[in-house]
């Protein structure tokens, strides 16, 4: 799975992108979220309010509660302020 | 034709316009829109992230549904990311339509989805210090009244 973040998140994170083998039992953004946040430091300070969170699977905006498969490209960002 | 792009580099109002306009004679309106970096409160600069390939994906998503919407004959957005100063261009909409009506609420559309939906953040400088800057419920409030 591709992982990618935006603005304040890829600072807190330290990183824009990697590449994760996530385990069968994460089928949902939510689940890989705690699993993230179980190596603590930057990831938890990213994602300890999920108000402040917008996600997007496979460029889509999308909820917490969905599904992943293999291969997905999942970004993490906080609202969007273009324009 | 359409044409959708993210770009660090300037873009000339007057090219876009034009492009929007020499076609069969049939457009009647172009109503355009173009966003500034304001330097208001010490701002000093401002730098654009982006998620590439998906903020065009989104751009494009709404031209799409604005076309739906309205009889469109042409759609022309240009979008900057990186580092800005006061004064310097941020974005460009523009719409070309048989009547202005189509033409004015077609451009105020898809201004309002760009601001809300397409994936760019705004990283302010002041003296002090950067700061994100932080999506507004207005802008919220603004898209509402498409829906």
């Amino acid at each position: 799975m591709k992982l990618l973040y935006f603005a304040w998140v890829r600072q807190k994170i330290g990183t824009s992108e990697e590449e994760l083998s996530v385990p069968a039992s994460v089928g949902t953004v939510l689940e890989l979220i705690e699993l993230l946040r179980k190596r603590g430091g930057g990831y938890e300070a990213a994602f300890r309010d999920l108000k402040a969170l917008r996600v997007a699977v496979n460029q889509k905006h999308t909820g917490f509660d969905a599904s992943l498969a293999a291969g997905d490209e999942v970004a993490f960002f906080p609202p969007v302020t273009g324009g | 034709m359409n044409n959708i792009r993210v770009q660090a580099e300037d873009f000339d109002p007057g090219v876009e316009i034009a492009a929007l306009s020499d076609r069969c004679g049939s457009i009647g309106a172009v109503a355009s829109f173009i966003g500034l970096v304001r330097g208001d409160g010490g701002l000093t600069a401002m730098t654009l992230d982006h998620y590439p390939g998906m903020c065009e994906r989104e751009i494009g998503a709404h031209v799409v549904e604005a076309e739906g919407r309205w009889p469109l004959m042409g759609v022309r957005i240009v979008h900057r990311v990186g580092r800005l100063t006061p004064g310097e261009r941020i974005v460009f909409v523009g719409v070309a339509s048989s009547h202005r009506q189509a033409a004015f609420e077609a451009c105020e559309f898809l201004m309002d989805y760009l601001k809300t939906r397409a994936p760019f953040w705004k990283l302010e400088e002041r003296a002090s210090a950067q700061t994100w800057v932080e999506a507004r419920a207005q802008d919220d409030e603004s898209v509402r009244r498409w829906r």
